[in-house]
């Protein structure tokens, strides 16, 4: 048990830059956070959401407009039946591993400095998975049909196939929304508690109260809080690697060239990453400046979150790399062509400027210190890997289905407007959504960044055990 | 037990000025040998578990079960229907047991899926969450425990509980507006 002195623990032989800048306290973080949801929203606020709500009600028409004529009004044809609308479903489902990795990966690790942006990472997860949903269910046609997904004996009694990788895909997707949901919801409480505590009307008192579901902050209810948290980032910790791995059997267990491959399934996680991290900066660097958060997403945070954005991609750059050596060495036809087609076909510059210029060279710039303290030039290559990464899934979608095995197969993919105006309006619903949560919910974790403020540890400021410590943060040894 | 004016008691609670006076205040009172006793603070405090004399949180079995029941559920529906009901033979691929290895991800996903909703739900129900409502609201300070303030509460339903030991308690270990909570 604790006795005796473990008293300096305050003093480290190696002192690390705070996580919370200019020694805010408690209260400052519970104002300043609350702050956004009570205040009444800034006038970009509501310039942003009238822009992106308008984008994203073209992405709705677009969508009736599909389902009520059919899916040929996408520009999908033989040999390319699968196009912009599987690229968008890979493209935004790997945004949401980014929050996943954040709030359950980095968690089991002990980076503390995740409490700053893991809700806002999280709840980018659930919108992206709600985009990425919405292409498979339109995609089979008849969408009132899509529940003959779910698990039950639809017709004369058949089930469904639980060998295919379409169905795995299927319980992989839902579990990791639902998981999502249920983690995001649990870092919730806290903060929903805190802002029943500040609501001043009687109907925002009900509604937090409502979703606080009674929480005071307990002792004993931390206690079993603490674990269940802990778990739910041990369960989504293997969820979110089988989720992308399973997206990529959808591809890897055909036997189409450039996608039978087994790299696949680590080639399309690290990609995910890469991806979401690059989206969780576009979210949160425009977020920082406008609600003046600087004291809690720092220098640091930015400058670590490059650095996994330079290390994925690495990763994804070997993965590249990779493709085309195990295509030369396999010395098949097919497989080489491909390749050779990748980089000099009819979507050359889909290659030159998406994977080799957007994935593989623009991150490099994260090597610098400079460039990652500098929030232009991470903008600029988080803009960059945004649109390489969509680029790079359908190369590998398009690029392996429109020259088919046999030239008389051969043929090109030409986007309709529905095509491009219905992930357009994914991404008008996907940053609609975002502009409510921050409007409505906490952005970032008080209760958890007030764990990293140095006046949290019970044996801050004190020298024998029953000397009590100043509040505030003033004292420091 | 009653105040002078008519209430019930709910408890006697204390406001401490930082996490390391509250931690160190709840080793007097654990030391002291109260059961129904608790804390409050705006976030989980490291080692307050010890401090409090509590255990391990059990939630951990509770997620196991889940899990086993996930897995479990999964393998029915795969293989009921695929291996027994309704053989569903596809590109002549055999549906014997040996085709087990694709059942594989979405056993591992209904796992994963069962053992999230057994974590989610145990800590509620092991909380006694969700409540409307609760006695220890009554006390106007305490709104400020999911902000910056650090409290300690013995209860009256604790069978040490005296009014003046919990008082010399509360004051000896620094607490500080100590008061009386009451039921309604």
């Amino acid at each position: 048990m604790i006795k005796g002195k473990a008293a300096t623990t305050v003093e480290r032989p190696l002192a690390r830059v705070p996580l919370v800048l200019n020694k805010r306290n408690f209260s400052w973080l519970t104002e300043r956070i609350s702050g956004v949801v009570e205040n009444p929203a800034p006038r970009w606020w509501w310039v942003s959401f009238t822009i992106t709500g308008t984008v994203a009600m073209f992405g709705m028409f677009c969508l009736g407009y599909q389902i009520s004529t059919g899916v040929g009004t996408w520009g999908l044809n033989h040999p390319v039946g699968w196009a912009w609308d599987i690229t968008n479903f890979v493209f935004w489902i790997g945004i949401g591993h980014a929050g996943t990795l954040i709030s359950a990966i980095l968690f089991l690790l002990h980076q503390k400095w995740r409490t700053s942006i893991n809700r806002s990472a999280e709840a980018m997860t659930l919108f992206a998975v709600m985009c990425a949903a919405i292409f498979p269910g339109v995609h089979v046609g008849r969408a009132w049909m899509a529940w003959f997904m779910a698990p039950v004996p639809t017709y004369y009694g058949i089930w469904q196939n639980f060998r295919s990788p379409l169905m795995w895909d299927v319980f992989a997707v839902s579990t990791y929304f639902t998981v999502s949901v249920l983690f995001w919801y649990t870092g919730l409480i806290p903060d929903l508690a805190t802002l029943r505590d500040r609501a001043t009307s009687k109907i925002k008192k009900f509604l937090f109260g409502f979703f606080a579901c009674g929480w005071r902050g307990s002792n004993r209810n931390w206690r079993h809080y603490e674990m269940a948290y802990l778990l739910l980032a041990g369960l989504a910790t293997p969820l979110v690697l089988s989720v992308h791995s399973v997206v990529s059997f959808d591809f890897a267990t055909s036997i189409l060239p450039t996608w039978h491959t087994t790299i696949f399934p680590p080639y399309f996680v690290a990609g995910a990453i890469f991806g979401g991290f690059a989206m969780v900066l576009t979210l949160m660097l425009p977020a920082r400046a406008m609600f003046k958060l600087h004291d809690i997403i720092t220098p640091q945070h930015i400058d670590k979150m490059a650095k996994i954005i330079l290390l994925t991609g690495s990763f994804v750059t070997y993965a590249y790399v990779m493709e085309f050596f195990t295509a030369w060495y396999s010395g098949n036809a097919y497989e080489r062509f491909a390749f050779w087609n990748r980089v000099f076909g009819p979507y050359w510059w889909y290659w030159w400027v998406g994977m080799l210029f957007c994935n593989m060279l623009s991150p490099q710039l994260f090597w610098f210190r400079w460039c990652r303290r500098n929030v232009y030039v991470v903008y600029f290559v988080c803009m960059c890997v945004n649109a390489g990464m969509w680029f790079e899934r359908f190369i590998i979608i398009v690029g392996g289905l429109h020259r088919d095995f046999l030239p008389s197969s051969w043929g090109l993919f030409i986007p309709t407007w529905v095509d491009i105006w219905t992930f357009i309006g994914t991404l008008g619903i996907f940053t609609s959504l975002f502009l409510l949560f921050i409007r409505f919910l906490p952005m970032i974790a008080m209760s958890e960044v007030k764990i990293t403020l140095p006046e949290a540890d019970p044996h801050y400021g004190s020298t024998n055990g029953q000397q009590p410590a100043a509040a505030g943060g003033k004292e420091r040894m | 037990m009653r105040t002078p004016s008519g209430h019930n008691v709910y408890a006697m609670a204390a406001e401490y000025p930082s996490a390391a006076a509250l931690y160190e205040a709840a080793k007097v009172v654990r030391d002291a040998g109260f059961k129904r006793w608790d804390v409050h603070s705006p976030y989980p405090i490291h080692g307050m578990d010890e401090a409090m004399g509590l255990k391990k949180s059990w939630l951990s079995a509770v997620v196991l079960a889940g899990g086993i029941s996930g897995l479990l559920t999964a393998a029915t529906m795969e293989f009921g229907p695929s291996s027994f009901l309704y053989p569903l033979t596809v590109h002549g691929k055999p549906t014997n047991f040996f085709t087990v290895p694709a059942f594989f991800p979405i056993m591992f996903e209904l796992t994963i899926l069962f053992s999230a909703f057994a974590a989610f739900f145990a800590m509620f129900i092991m909380n006694g969450l969700p409540r409307l409502h609760h006695p220890i609201f009554n006390w106007e300070r305490f709104s400020r425990a999911t902000n910056d303030a650090f409290f300690l509460v013995i209860e009256a339903r604790d069978p040490r509980f005296t009014e003046i030991e919990a008082r010399n308690l509360l004051e000896k270990s620094g607490g500080q507006h100590i008061t009386i909570i009451h039921e309604d």
